[in-house]
């Protein structure tokens, strides 16, 4: 396996990316973080910079004024980087797909690796998710 | 002559869940000024709602913001109830009390995240940890009594959409037992601890003439001084069967805000045992029908402050005008004051400090990028259309 492929399924470091959400599927992230489901046991955590970053974790509908801004954080990020699409309206815009401020849904826009479907995800699939994608790298040319 | 330099804080900070763009204008350490930049957020709901039947809306108005996703569909249905002639002639009893408990878990649950953040921007990380697994069980309560954790979606017009049941009660009486010492450890760790004064005790005050001129709403007017309340002021739900208080500071410090947020969770445990005392079998939906001509207001007190909106009825199914005020708007702008003139270390708790909230308060403004010029309001929409009328007329008649 790559040697930077490998590096992914250790520790992964998460940057956190709201492209206009309603705070629902950001405080699941925070949840996850906090001591019932503490996802720091698996060396998992947020971190403040993103060329810190093994993923990105992104949420809300993209709309006008975030999505250029995501794709600058995209360009920065280290690759290889994974994308997560977390909540109903990054995966397909939900409910706002008809508002004249909403783009295209996020797989247009950037390429995802993890699809997290939920109004809000609860922390348990969010972990669900991780824990499948790191499967799913170790398969990768083995 | 003065040195200012910029220091830019977003719109995807660490620190910062949401995106939004501060701009603080700095000398040394001292904050100047501040701009304040928001629309990462802008979802147009206001627009979606118009197309959208009522029942629909609920379920939009609801992810306006994931924190306080009980406020704003509640005060939806107020408005929409107004037009039948007022929630307390036309939804059942029951259901006034199961809302009632909805609305006060949900500023439990609110306040505690809220505090938990505030650590966290004051780099007490223990704190944050403490509020969050202190939350955890306040989302159990949720979970039990409408199914989900965070998007509730209870309110419909004219009542409830879930029941709650008999067994439930004692249940939840209990695990508001046991929520109680959890909130009076909270309270003395942050109450006594020297390190939280010293960092919070005189830092970003907004004095009660300030807070007045800034229109600043909930607890952040509360801990300044302004007894103002809607729960007490215009009662919806059974505010006005129950015995609470409005709690009010003095100081106006972040500390105060800090303080007042926390004695307000112990006012709504006294609520919510209250209602799970007295609460009355019978129907939970008045099955309303057709909507009448006309508008109607609802006002709810969202745990940030006022919420506000508005309804215009054409008798379809279909809301014509639906205006949404959030209580961030208000207590957001007041930053101008509370930041400014502290020191920069200050300025991160200091603009968190109102529990702002963008996906609440997101506008939009279309502006001309020659001349930084408004290009279009609400009035040149309808001068537009009337121009319109009036071209049309002649066309028809030549």
């Amino acid at each position: 396996m790559d040697l930077r492929l490998k590096a992914l399924t250790k520790s992964i470091w998460v940057f956190h990316i709201s492209a206009g959400s309603c705070n629902n599927c950001d405080i699941e992230i925070l949840d996850c973080l906090t001591p019932r489901f503490d996802l720091e046991r698996f060396g998992i955590q947020l971190v403040g910079s993103v060329r810190h970053a093994d993923a990105l974790l992104i949420t809300g509908a993209m709309n006008r004024k975030s999505v250029p801004r995501m794709k600058k954080i995209y360009e920065q990020a280290p690759k290889p980087c994974v994308v997560i699409a977390v909540g109903q309206c990054a995966l397909s815009r939900h409910m706002f797909r008809d508002s004249y401020n909403v783009c295209e849904p996020l797989d247009k826009i950037l390429p995802v690796d993890l699809y997290i479907p939920g109004c809000p995800p609860k922390p348990e699939a969010m972990i669900d998710g991780i824990i499948k994608l790191v499967n799913k790298i170790k398969e990768v040319k083995k | 002559m003065s040195h200012k330099i910029i220091v830019p804080i977003g719109p995807y900070h660490p620190l910062q869940e949401e995106p939004e763009f501060f701009q603080l204008y700095c000398e040394g350490e001292k904050v100047v000024d501040i701009d304040i930049i928001i629309g990462y957020n802008h979802r147009g709901i206001e627009q979606l709602s118009e197309g959208k039947h009522y029942d629909q809306v609920a379920f939009l108005v609801e992810r306006i913001c994931g924190i306080c996703s009980s406020s704003h569909p509640y005060a939806f249905v107020l408005a929409v109830e107004d037009l039948f002639g007022g929630e307390q002639k036309v939804v059942p009893e029951r259901a006034l009390y199961i809302r009632t408990i909805v609305d006060e878990l949900q500023r439990i649950h609110s306040h505690l995240l809220w505090l938990g953040l505030a650590g966290h921007f004051i780099g007490y990380n223990t704190v944050w940890m403490w509020a969050w697994k202190y939350r955890e069980p306040v989302l159990d309560m949720f979970e039990m009594t409408t199914g989900n954790r965070n998007s509730y979606a209870m309110f419909k017009i004219g009542g409830v959409r879930r029941d709650l049941k008999e067994e439930d009660g004692p249940i939840l009486k209990k695990m508001l037992d046991e929520f109680v010492p959890a909130l009076d450890l909270f309270r003395g760790a942050v109450m006594d601890d020297p390190v939280i004064q010293a960092r919070l005790k005189g830092v970003g005050i907004l004095t009660r003439q300030q807070a007045i001129d800034w229109c600043v709403v909930g607890p952040t007017a509360r801990a300044s001084g302004i007894n103002i309340d809607v729960r007490r002021d215009e009662p919806y739900g059974v505010y006005n069967r129950v015995d609470w208080n409005v709690v009010v500071e003095k100081e106006g410090d972040i500390f105060a805000k800090t303080v007042a947020r926390i004695l307000e969770m112990y006012e709504s445990v006294r609520i919510i045992r209250q209602c799970l005392d007295k609460i009355p079998k019978g129907e939970i939906d008045a099955q309303l029908r057709d909507v009448p001509v006309g508008e109607g207001i609802g006002r709810v007190e969202a745990p940030r402050g006022e919420c506000f909106h508005y309804i215009k009825s054409d008798g379809t199914n279909r809301p014509v005008r639906h205006k949404i005020r959030a209580p961030s708007f208000m207590n957001v702008a007041s930053n101008k004051v509370g930041a400014v003139g502290g020191s920069i270390s200050d300025a991160t708790i200091t603009l968190a400090a109102v529990d702002p909230c963008y996906c609440c308060t997101e506008r939009v403004a279309v502006i001309n990028k020659a001349d930084n010029q408004k290009v279009m309001n609400g009035w040149d929409l309808i001068k537009l259309s009337q121009e319109k009328t009036e071209r049309l007329k002649k066309e028809l008649k030549a």
